[in-house]
């Protein structure tokens, strides 16, 4: 079960409205957002529109507004809002005892099963 | 029920009933107790287990026990006669320590066995301590049982320093009661907001501000790194910037965590909590949990309301008739004497949210309702929460407000007044003598003779009888008059900052400076910002003014500043970032060059430019670089050369009569004792200058915010040129005789501009606005440059701190560091960056 689940260090380690980039060997990059909210959300760290690094915008409320061309992207959904359109890749992502956990298939998009044995 | 009785005991015989066994004598675990006693009193042969050596009590009044306000006697919800009453036998001070779910049984610290048909779990909540070095020093307590608040008031008793670490809900109560208990109490949060997940910014900075006026420090932003100990008691709290508060007790009311451990060793499906269904059944049918420590359809819930509707689902579940628990919502309310706060739903925003806020800064009250689709979606109150329940009841069921959006801020005796809902008849109706500015004493009457007299604009009123012209409290009231009195003929008045207020940018710098604002929060508050916390145009606006006004007093709010002022260079579209080092007057000798050559060998750059402001710009640096980038440039003497701020770029030079047959002055040398006077500073926008040394201007300083064009007999200045889109040329400020004049008109000038220009307005068209001659007579008065040359200099001693050399040094590293890598190989595992 716990294999399940990348340990990815405390809480503390991203300041509240701001994100932190996780590479991903010949992967996608992830960005990690810890919002004013104190909720944290991780997603690839390309905007849907020219792949603006996300984990650099200005964080408000679940959103984050790309620092390139201000488009608005749902932390929650992943979703380009407004009148633009476009999604980004969500990463589920669970805070326990102070730690953040995302999921590990979903991180290296390989199944579970193969990390577990 | 027709089972045989038992007649000594007064109830049926001990095997006919099912034994239920309670695991936890708390809110949730006797209250599910007494709703099956309501529906079918004779079903179980009950017994509960409980961890603390007393009878059942409501927990949510420890707070009051701690500030003094309540005895334990009072807050007793079930005495021993109400467990004798009901034939319960309560095992009190015996703590549970497994589940044999193949026998069926519990067994509990003393060894006592106790056999079930039926297991109920309502273990409660754990408090979440927080790993650092000296957790488990003596004095060091939670806030979760009556035990607890035994060792404040212990504490208490003695006097002396108390830390509460958490500023959330059951951190501030604690902070509260130690207080009045007579203790120096500094609450420790680590987010920005307190209680961040039940109030946004403005709610949080009110609630901050009440706090401290009454003797309570409040640390926010603020991350606990050690608890100090001496002779194996607390003696300090240690901060992660070194800070050090003495405490005798430290309280920590980070959070809680559901308590899943016997659950989890009896192998119950558990993730963050227990897991239940609708019926409160676990993964095994004939365990039930119920309270803080199940998790149902995904959510865990820290507050008793949750639990009532738990346990009625319970209750009729065990006594066959089933009906179900859907999920709760919740609201908050913030049990300290004379805080009045009130917070449901959601309020994070996003698409499709409308925010509806009022403020009113005499009376400090705050409230703001959050509507979609014309449902309420969540509610913020603060300082007038009379409300609360009627639009928790909104959302709740999910009503269609269309009809009372107008006016649902002002509450419900309001809204649902019929007539009153109109603002406007609600105004028509006043009496000519009713007050609408508080401020400054103008009534009804007055200000209609005003608009009557002329004023059709909410600024001509503001300029003629003052209504409305200091907190804009009483705006609405003021447009109500002027659309009532003069129809559809109001002029709109000059553009207002944002659409976060009714006062322009001129407006908000003169209250800034008059009332003395001091903090974002306090500005909104103050000036009756219609947004909970303003927008992207208005807070780096404010952040400016605030920069500007307080110099050395404000802190900066990197919050408000856009990336490139967050990360001291440029994004550029790649996402890497260009940097700049300073160059002083475009001078530059071998040891920077080496430095710069090797910083772009170093991290690759894949471009090096010269620029039109006679610098080097390193392109294709990676954010993680830029520390390491800047380390090297400042080994070699150079600092930030702030491209990437609204702030002073580049002093232009040309070479000047040091080397030039034409030049008539050192134009180099001046330029370089400019810049070096001159970096650093915020400014409205970006600042350019330039220093030529003739008329032939090779430094182009007639396109420039500052340009010096030098002749023989002394110093042209000249402002506000611009380049870019629409080019224009300086306006001939003065002629000065002198270097030093030259430098403090340039210094008493950018103060000027600094002072009156509105955020994002470059020289050229602030001085088109307010023209020319307003500039010169102002710096012509009596004293003028001197004044204002002063106060640029006062401000810059705060500026000029090199940004790049705090950021190399580690300041704010992790805006710029990885959280790791991953590697996804087989038997992989995380590196740490
Ligand atoms: C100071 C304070 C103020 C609060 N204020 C509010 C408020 O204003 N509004 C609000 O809605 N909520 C408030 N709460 C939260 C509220 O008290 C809880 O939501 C509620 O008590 C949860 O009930 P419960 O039965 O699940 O847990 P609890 O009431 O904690 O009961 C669990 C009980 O189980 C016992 N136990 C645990 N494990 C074992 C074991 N293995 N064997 C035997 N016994 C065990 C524990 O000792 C405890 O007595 C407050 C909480 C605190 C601490
Ligand atoms: C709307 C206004 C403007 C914007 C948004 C803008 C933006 C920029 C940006 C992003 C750069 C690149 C800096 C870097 O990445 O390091 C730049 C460079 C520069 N800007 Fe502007 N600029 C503006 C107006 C002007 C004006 C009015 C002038 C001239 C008066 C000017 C002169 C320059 C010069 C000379 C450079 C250096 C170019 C080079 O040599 O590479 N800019 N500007
Ligand atoms: S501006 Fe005049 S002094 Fe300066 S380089 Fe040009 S010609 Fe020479
Ligand atoms: S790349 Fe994000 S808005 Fe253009």
């Amino acid at each position: 079960m716990i294999g399940n689940w990348l340990d990815i260090g405390p809480v503390t380690q991203i300041e509240p409205g701001t994100a932190r980039t996780l590479p991903v060997v010949g992967g996608e990059e992830i960005a990690v957002f810890h919002t004013m909210r104190n909720e944290f959300f991780a997603i690839v760290n390309k905007c849907p529109h020219k792949q603006g690094p996300l984990s650099q915008g200005i964080v408000h409320g679940d959103v984050v507004t790309c620092p390139l061309h201000n488009w608005n992207i749902s932390l929650r959904s992943g979703k380009a809002l407004g009148d633009d359109e476009g999604c980004v890749p969500t990463i589920p992502l669970k805070v326990d005892a102070g730690r953040i956990y995302l999921l590990r298939s979903a991180v290296i998009g390989g199944d579970d099963q193969a990390e577990a044995a | 029920m027709n089972a045989p009785m038992n007649f000594e005991e007064g109830r049926p015989a001990g095997h006919v009933r099912e034994r239920l066994v309670v695991i936890g004598n708390g809110m949730a675990g006797c209250r599910a107790v007494e709703e099956i006693l309501a529906r079918d009193p004779g079903r179980f042969d009950v017994t509960i287990f409980g961890a603390e050596p007393r009878v059942n009590y409501n927990r949510i009044m420890l707070s009051p026990v701690l500030a003094g306000e309540k005895t334990f006697d009072e807050i007793v919800i079930n005495t021993q006669e109400w467990y004798d009453d009901n034939g319960i036998t309560l095992v009190s001070g015996d703590k549970v320590e497994s589940i044999d779910r193949e026998h069926k049984r519990v067994v509990a610290a003393s060894g006592r066995i106790e056999p079930y048909d039926k297991l109920l779990i309502a273990t409660g909540s754990d408090p979440f301590i927080i790993p650092v070095p000296g957790k488990d020093l003596d004095g060091v307590v939670t806030f979760r049982d009556l035990d607890d608040v035994d060792k404040m008031l212990a504490a208490a008793g003695q006097g002396g320093n108390a830390v509460v670490i958490g500023g959330g809900l059951l951190g501030l109560e604690a902070a509260h009661g130690l207080n009045l208990r007579g203790m120096d109490v500094t609450v420790i949060h680590l987010m920005p907001t307190l209680m961040e997940r039940q109030l946004d910014e403005a709610a949080g900075w009110l609630l901050k501000t009440e706090l401290e006026r009454r003797g309570q420090t409040i640390l926010t932003g603020a991350n606990t790194k050690e608890i100090v100990g001496k002779d194996g008691k607390v003696a300090a709290v240690r901060l992660e910037d070194g800070t050090e508060i003495p405490a005798s007790i430290v309280v920590m009311a980070v959070g809680i965590r559901p308590a899943t451990g016997l659950a989890r060793e009896a192998g119950l499906d558990v993730e963050r909590g227990i897991m239940v269904d609708d019926h409160m059944v676990t993964s095994d049918p004939s365990v039930l949990a119920v309270g803080e420590c199940v998790q149902h359809r995904g959510m865990c819930y820290g507050l008793v309301a949750p639990l009532w509707d738990m346990c009625r689902a319970l209750a009729d579940h065990v006594t066959e008739n089933p009906t179900g628990y859907e999920g709760s919502v919740t609201s908050t309310k913030l049990k300290v004497s004379g805080i009045d706060l009130f917070s449901a739903g959601d309020f994070s925003g996003g698409e499709g949210c409308e925010d509806i806020v009022m403020r009113d800064a005499s009376r400090g009250v705050y409230k703001r309702v959050i509507v979609k689709e014309n449902k309420v979606l969540g509610a913020v109150l603060y300082g007038d929460t009379a409300d609360g329940s009627w639009y928790f009841d909104l959302m709740k069921k999910g009503e269609d407000v269309s009809d009372i959006r107008e006016a649902l801020i002002f509450g419900q005796a309001f809204a649902s007044g019929g007539a009153l809902a109109d603002p406007n008849a609600a105004v028509a109706a006043l009496s000519d003598d009713a007050e609408i500015c508080g401020c400054n004493g103008v009534s009804k009457g007055q200000v209609v003779s005003c608009i009557n007299g002329g004023a059709h604009s909410l600024d001509a009123v503001r300029s003629t009888c003052k209504a409305s012209a200091s907190c804009g409290s009483c705006t609405g009231l003021v447009e109500s008059l002027l659309a009532l009195t003069l129809g559809g003929e109001v002029e709109s008045g000059p553009k207002t900052m944002c659409k976060c207020t009714s006062f322009t940018h001129g407006d908000v710098r003169k209250l800034i400076v008059e009332k003395e604002l001091r903090e974002i929060p306090q500005i909104m508050q103050e000036l009756h910002w219609t947004t909970p916390d303003g927008c992207a145009s208005c807070r780096p606006a404010l952040n400016y003014y605030l920069l500007c006004a307080w110099p050395g007093e404000y802190e900066d709010d990197q919050k408000s500043r856009f990336v490139n002022e967050r990360m001291h260079a440029n994004i550029q579209k790649d996402g890497t970032y260009s940097v700049v080092p300073r160059m002083w007057g475009g001078l530059t000798n071998p040891k920077e060059l080496r430095a710069i050559a090797d910083v772009v060998e170093k991290f690759n750059a894949p471009m090096v430019k010269v620029t039109g402001g006679q610098r080097l710009d390193i392109f294709g640096i990676k954010k993680e670089d830029l520390p390491a980038v800047w380390a090297d440039l400042n080994a070699a003497g150079m600092v930030s050369g702030h491209a990437y701020g609204k702030s002073l770029r580049t002093v232009k030079t040309c070479v000047g009569s040091e080397w030039c047959r034409f030049g008539t002055q050192d134009s180099t040398g001046l330029g370089v004792q400019i810049e070096r006077m001159t970096w650093g500073s915020w400014m409205p926008h970006k600042f350019k200058i330039a220093v030529s040394g003739c008329p032939r201007n090779c430094a182009e300083a007639t396109i420039k915010d500052f340009g010096v064009v030098c002749v023989d007999s002394g110093y042209e200045l000249h402002i506000a040129g611009n380049g870019g889109i629409k080019v224009r040329a300086t306006d001939l400020l003065c002629k000065v005789e002198t270097e030093q004049e030259a430098m403090d008109m340039c210094a008493a000038f950018i103060q000027f501009y600094r002072e009156d220009a509105w955020y994002l307005e470059r020289t050229a068209p602030w001085v088109e606005r307010v023209g020319l001659q307003y500039v010169k007579d102002a710096l012509a008065a009596e004293g003028a440059v001197e004044h204002y040359a002063a106060r640029f200099r006062y401000s810059q001693q705060f500026m000029q701190d090199d940004p790049w050399a705090k950021r190399a040094a580690g300041e704010h590293e992790k805006l710029h560091q990885h959280l790791a890598e991953v590697r996804p190989f087989p038997g992989a595992k995380m590196e740490n960056a």
